[in-house]
């Protein structure tokens, strides 16, 4: 076995998985809601990039923050149509979760209409995808990349969601709507900020995801969002860390189940995992009481 | 805001409309020799009715009609060599074209005309195996032969001794590519990767595994993956651990593009085996340079180097003014086959064909050297093929080693 080499994958997988992560934590650690059209907002924000590079001609790197600026606009739209009528109405959470699916559902169908089924990828000259040489082992300057992108993301949101105004803000409203509004805090900007961030996030990682693996689809979201639900389970739900920490904590067991010789029980593996914390410790690896979220 | 959705919309639409530009596809030269497509050393049939009608039914209309207009052109082009070289005598083939359309109703449709109104005594077609299985029992219940030139499914010749076909299913291809490459390249152990929770790259990687072991060639280790994966980097640093000489992929485009291209990111320079899922542009169009080296089956390739397939390419390029593909070259000899039936039986009754077409074996046409098994499927060597700059070339020593580089 390669040990090497499979524990720079741990460490790569575990940034895809805790990129896509961190923007369903966001959500949840402000809302208290799950936002399963997250995946469908991941896949806009690659397809947003493609459009960029592909039609403008804009290089890699400029496209990338139009991605994010973009996915953070489909955010926004997303709080409008699909979860600001159901606040103002004081519908359930549950039925906030329906119409995220329903979201989802929508927006995958339109990027299947608007994209075709057919894979699409950025142009293989542009990506920086060579393998960097005279190491021990194999890694891609994209891959270095989103390592960095998934860890500066994960701090950035740390220190906007504790150590500024908004952040405060934002976890008044995730105490209480009620007594955030009391306090003047304006709950609606705070909740368009979030999904902004949240969208803008999900953009980012569709951007990267898109660059790494380079196959663009309407249905690239939900190959990752089971293993990016499961992964804020494990971390904690609405634990900005914990879903760095799942993420890494995922993507290991998984690379080292394969790597063990158990590829055919690697979700098993994964799963069994999730069961057994969920058993142990119901608010996952740093999760906290959930009056205290966020 | 809503300017913004609205110019956002517009340029989704703008960019849906732009197609995917396919690869070209690069003309290898044939042989000089003169070659002539027929088996002229029988005797002229002197029995024959003036006008002999055969029924074609092809797939011409929908999402088919990719496949269907190419194999009326090539079936087309069949009859006017043949009637104009006076391979069946006096008499002339009258093909009547039918379309099968893409559903089970309009092939049995067509089935139905052609045999009841036309009166053929035999059929080419139809395009789809699912249309097949449809039509191809009233062919059997009239007793007309059909040659099915496309059919792939497993279980079509089941149907009955009536039902034949010129197209190599995927089980037949797999076991003749690993046997070319393990020849040309030395092969003595291979990793295997495939996905476990599909029919059809499970089936493959089983016809894989009997394959090496036929071939004697050991397998280091076996990896798995689910549909709809993207990340293979952990199961090919296994297989890249033990060392072996090729890595063999039973997965379809969607998975085999990262496959090759994470391989390749891996330090993997050798070859990758496919089955069938790799025998699709956008492996080349999505990989680029990492498909170099790729290796998958078919059941012909426009560089053979076969005479009649070059006579063949040269013909319906000037006929038509374009590429022939796989689906050109079997409908093209798929006619033939029936001609040379009519010609050995020197009789237009459908069961004297049935019988005369049983019986060919060893007829050299563009696919190779063709024989009918006993179940009435095709014998033929399939077309071991490599990328190299991306292109399908024919598997050789030269182009292995442009592939690979000087090893």
């Amino acid at each position: 076995m390669d040990i090497t080499q499979q524990i720079v994958n741990a460490i790569w997988l575990g940034s895809v998985y805790s990129l896509f992560a961190l923007g369903y934590a966001l959500v949840f650690s402000v809302l208290g809601l799950l936002n399963l059209a997250h995946s469908a907002n991941f896949m806009w924000g690659a397809y947003i990039g493609l459009f960029f590079v592909l039609q403008m001609g804009f290089p890699v790197l400029l496209a990338a923050p139009l991605a994010i600026i973009g996915g953070g606009v489909i955010g926004i739209l997303l709080d409008r149509v699909a979860f600001a009528p159901l606040r103002r109405r004081n519908a359930p959470r549950i039925a906030q979760l329906i119409s995220s699916i329903g979201a989802a559902t929508f927006m995958v169908a339109l990027a299947q209409i608007a994209f075709s089924a057919q894979p699409q990828n950025f142009p293989l000259d542009q990506i920086p995808n060579q393998t960097i040489e005279g190491l021990p082992f194999r890694i891609t300057p994209v891959q270095v990349i989103i390592f960095a992108a998934a860890l500066l993301l994960m701090a950035f949101l740390h220190i906007l969601v504790m150590r500024t105004k908004q952040g405060q803000a934002m976890r008044t409203v995730a105490f209480d709507e009620r007594i955030a509004a009391l306090l003047g805090v304006p709950v609606d900007a705070i909740f368009r900020l979030t999904f902004f961030l949240a969208g803008a996030m999900a953009g980012a990682a569709g951007m990267l995801y898109g660059l790494a693996y380079n196959s663009i689809t309407p249905f690239m979201g939900s190959a990752v969002a089971l293993k990016g639900l499961t992964v804020i389970v494990l971390g904690g739900l609405g634990s900005i860390e914990g879903a760095v920490l799942g993420g890494f904590v995922v993507a290991g067991l998984e690379v080292f189940s394969i790597a063990l010789g158990g590829s055919d029980f690697r979700d098993a593996i994964i799963f069994l995992l999730l069961f057994i914390v969920l058993v142990v410790r119901p608010q996952g690896l740093l999760g906290e009481a959930s009056t205290e979220r966020a | 805001m809503n300017a913004f959705v609205r110019r956002f919309l517009s340029v989704v639409i703008v960019f849906s409309l732009v197609a995917v530009s396919l690869p070209a596809i690069v003309l290898a030269q044939g042989g000089d020799e003169e070659v002539r497509m027929g088996d002229w050393e029988s005797p002229t049939p002197e029995n024959l009715p003036d006008e002999i009608p055969i029924g074609v039914l092809f797939g011409l209309s929908g999402g088919v009609a990719v496949y269907g207009e190419v194999q009326q052109r090539a079936v087309q082009l069949a009859v006017d060599e043949i009637n104009e070289s006076g391979y069946l005598g006096d008499s002339v083939l009258v093909p009547f074209f039918e379309d099968s359309g893409g559903s089970g109703e309009q092939a049995i449709a067509a089935m139905t005309k052609v045999i009841e109104e036309d009166e053929v005594v035999a059929v080419i077609g139809p395009t789809l195996s699912s249309s097949a299985f449809s039509a191809d029992p009233i062919a059997q219940e009239n007793g007309i032969p059909v040659l099915g030139v496309s059919n792939t499914a497993n279980g079509i010749t089941d149907m009955g001794e009536f039902v034949f076909r010129d197209s190599l299913p995927e089980a037949a291809v797999i076991p003749g590519t690993i046997a070319q490459a393990a020849e040309i390249l030395g092969l003595e152990r291979v990793g295997v990767l495939y996905g476990n929770d599909d029919d059809f790259t499970y089936s493959g990687y089983e016809v894989f595994v009997e394959a090496l072991e036929d071939n004697e060639i050991e397998i280091t280790t076996e990896e798995t993956f689910a549909r709809g994966d993207v990340d293979f980097n952990a199961q090919l640093t296994n297989i890249i651990a033990t060392e072996p000489d090729a890595i063999v992929v039973s997965a379809l485009a969607q998975e085999g593009v990262p496959i090759i291209v994470q391989a390749r990111q891996l330090g993997f320079t050798g070859p990758i085996i496919g089955g069938n899922g790799f025998n699709s542009p956008a492996i080349v169009a999505q990989a680029g340079d990492a498909a170099n080296g790729v290796i998958v089956g078919a059941a012909w390739n426009i560089a053979n180097q076969n005479p009649l397939s070059a006579a063949f390419i040269e013909a319906f390029e000037e006929a038509y003014d374009a590429q022939p593909d796989q689906f050109a070259a079997q409908a093209y000899t798929g006619t033939w086959l029936i001609a040379t039936a009519i010609r050995r039986a020197d009789s237009a009754d459908p069961a004297d064909i049935r019988d005369a077409l049983a019986e060919i074996e060893d007829f050299p046409t563009p696919l190779g050297s063709f024989s009918f098994d006993e179940d009435r499927n095709p014998v033929h060597e399939p077309v071991a093929q490599i990328i190299v700059d991306g292109v399908y070339e024919i598997l050789s020593e030269e182009t292995a080693a442009a592939a690979y580089g000087e090893e």
